[in-house]
């Protein structure tokens, strides 16, 4: 109960969340096309080469980018996926199940790919 | 004159659930002229084929939202469709989908209705008080025409339950209030009589609740009355979002400034 | 008499609802349910991607070997078709999200009035099926586009 109370406490209203949504995706609008340009700005062929990869997240203001990309579309795609789930079904358990899975599937996608981008940047 | 010779096929969906029927469809030819209504065609049918065909109706002048059914695959008033407009030798009448079935064509609106009371569908207004012990407390309401058509439309709503039907978030989600409700809503947050949005948003603002309409537009698309249900949800979102300009404040202030 | 037997043509129950049947239909009440269908769709789609797209690039940290097998996996002609629909279907999502964003904001509807016979409604106007024809038409074009660098150089 002490658990529930918590989450319920925390709990955004929906149209908090819709706004979250409309942001995230303003924002991932451009953040992805300066990521899509990057493979664009350089002969296509070689903008996959692993050397060019590696140098493009050495710099830390692509890596910073790549980071809010990651947060951005994790969040708004995560958030998408759950209003579908949860206008399939309703109950509170499937409800209560679909946010913690949808909260833990976002979170862990993003540490992946922070460890990524940490780890690719030679942080 | 060859018109009035004319006949279609009505293919009517019949099952009774209490009886534990299974469903099927029975067929009856009936004779039609420019004018015939789909359901003249099924009294047609009661009166002359088969009695026991289970429809309700009413005013015949789509006026009392009785009539609702699936027809050719689309909800729609049975006393406001012509079938010589669907250009079709067969019609299919079938059940509006979204409503638990009770027997042929009838199906139960007691959720759809709950859904339409849980908005509290009548004027808030705390300036006045409820229960009036003297006739001089009445107070009347002054509106000015443009104040009216800001909400004229959406009162126009006869509860058919078509938009209910065709409404694709509906089609899976029982605790979602549906077009109507939500279109009532706006109806009551656009009249200028009525003064508690907040109470209004906080039903809405829950996980079933407005946010999960996303613009199909199918509820305007089959609207027979021309409410657009759809236009009073977007535009409900819009004030929610604190982006539509207020009218009713802008309003008020008119209205202080000339006192 | 014309018998259809249960869960044939009719898997509805009692309860009626159209259930997930209700959504996955896009063929009836017009454009704007189009581009619900294809909201809905092409979300999802890009959302497998990018989960794709994070586990493809995390070969990085394993140096150049692992990220060279991985793109072997992925620069195939499967692979190149699936970024083709990648690309239509976030050229479609963005544009059809933008309009969604003004529409969901009362912007772009047309307001309330007295309504007449036949009762065209006002939300269901050109501007807003505009929007939704632009949208597939600028995700054809990204889609040809991006085939013809993919198909073109990438071979």
């Amino acid at each position: 109960m002490g658990v529930n109370f918590n989450m319920a406490s925390l709990r955004l209203r929906e149209s908090q969340i819709m706004k979250i949504h409309y942001l995230t995706g303003i924002v991932s609008l451009f953040a992805v096309a300066i990521h899509i340009l990057f493979r664009l700005i350089m002969p296509f062929g070689q903008s996959l080469l692993y050397q060019n990869v590696i140098s493009n997240y050495h710099n830390i203001f692509y890596a910073l980018l790549l980071e809010s990309i990651l947060v951005l579309i994790s969040i708004h795609g995560f958030n998408g996926l759950r209003i579908i789930l949860i206008e399939l079904k309703q109950s509170s358990r499937w409800e209560s199940t679909i946010t913690i899975l949808v909260l833990i599937s976002m979170i862990g996608i993003i540490a992946y790919g922070t460890r990524t981008i940490v780890i690719a940047s030679g942080l | 004159m060859g018109e009035e010779n004319k006949k279609v096929v009505l293919k009517v969906f019949r099952t009774n659930y209490n009886k534990n029927e299974s469903s099927h469809y029975d067929e009856f030819e009936v004779p039609v002229n420019r004018w015939t209504t789909v359901l003249d065609a099924l009294l047609h049918v009661k009166s002359y084929s088969d009695t026991s065909v289970g429809i309700r109706y009413s005013c015949r002048m789509a006026s009392c939202g009785s009539c609702g059914m699936k027809i050719n695959g689309r909800p729609s008033l049975a006393c406001y469709t012509k079938i010589s407009e669907l250009n079709k030798d067969v019609i299919v009448c079938e059940p509006l989908s979204n409503f638990p079935r009770i027997r042929d064509l009838v199906t139960d609106f007691s959720q759809f209705f709950d859904h339409h009371k849980k908005i509290e569908p009548f004027i808030h207004n705390d300036l006045v008080p409820l229960d009036i012990k003297d006739k001089d407390d009445l107070v009347e309401f002054e509106q000015s025409p443009k104040e009216v058509d800001d909400y004229l439309q959406f009162s126009y709503c006869i509860k058919c339950g078509l938009c209910y039907s065709a409404c694709p978030t509906v089609a899976t989600d029982p605790s979602f209030p549906g077009p109507q409700a939500l279109s009532q809503t706006y109806r009551y947050i656009a009249d200028n009589r009525d003064n508690d949005k907040s109470t209004r948003f906080n039903i809405l603002d829950e996980r079933h609740g407005i946010w999960r309409c996303h613009f199909a537009g199918s509820c305007s698309a089959v609207c027979p009355k021309g409410v657009d249900p759809a236009l009073g949800i977007q535009l409900l979102k819009g004030h929610m979002m604190g982006f539509s300009k207020n009218d009713k404040k802008v309003a008020n202030l008119r209205a202080k400034n000339k006192e | 008499m014309n018998n259809v037997p249960d869960n044939k043509d009719f898997t509805m129950t009692t309860s009626g609802r159209e259930g997930i049947r209700g959504w996955l239909n896009p063929t009836r009440y017009g454009w704007e349910r189009v581009s619900y269908w294809l909201q809905r769709l092409t979300g999802l789609g890009l959302l497998i991607y990018f989960i794709g797209h994070v586990y493809e690039t995390s070969s990085l940290t394993n140096g150049i070997n692992a990220w060279n097998s991985m793109l072997q996996l992925t620069q195939t002609l499967g692979g190149h078709l699936f970024l083709l629909f990648v690309i239509g279907a976030s050229t479609f999502h963005t544009v059809n999200g933008i309009r969604l964003i003004f529409t969901e904001s009362g912007k772009g509807l047309g307001k309330p009035g007295r309504p007449d016979y036949p009762y065209h409604a006002a939300s269901l106007n050109y501007k807003q099926k505009s929007g939704i024809w632009v949208a597939i038409l600028l995700a054809c074009i990204a889609m040809l586009y991006g085939g013809m660098v993919l198909f073109g150089q990438g071979g």
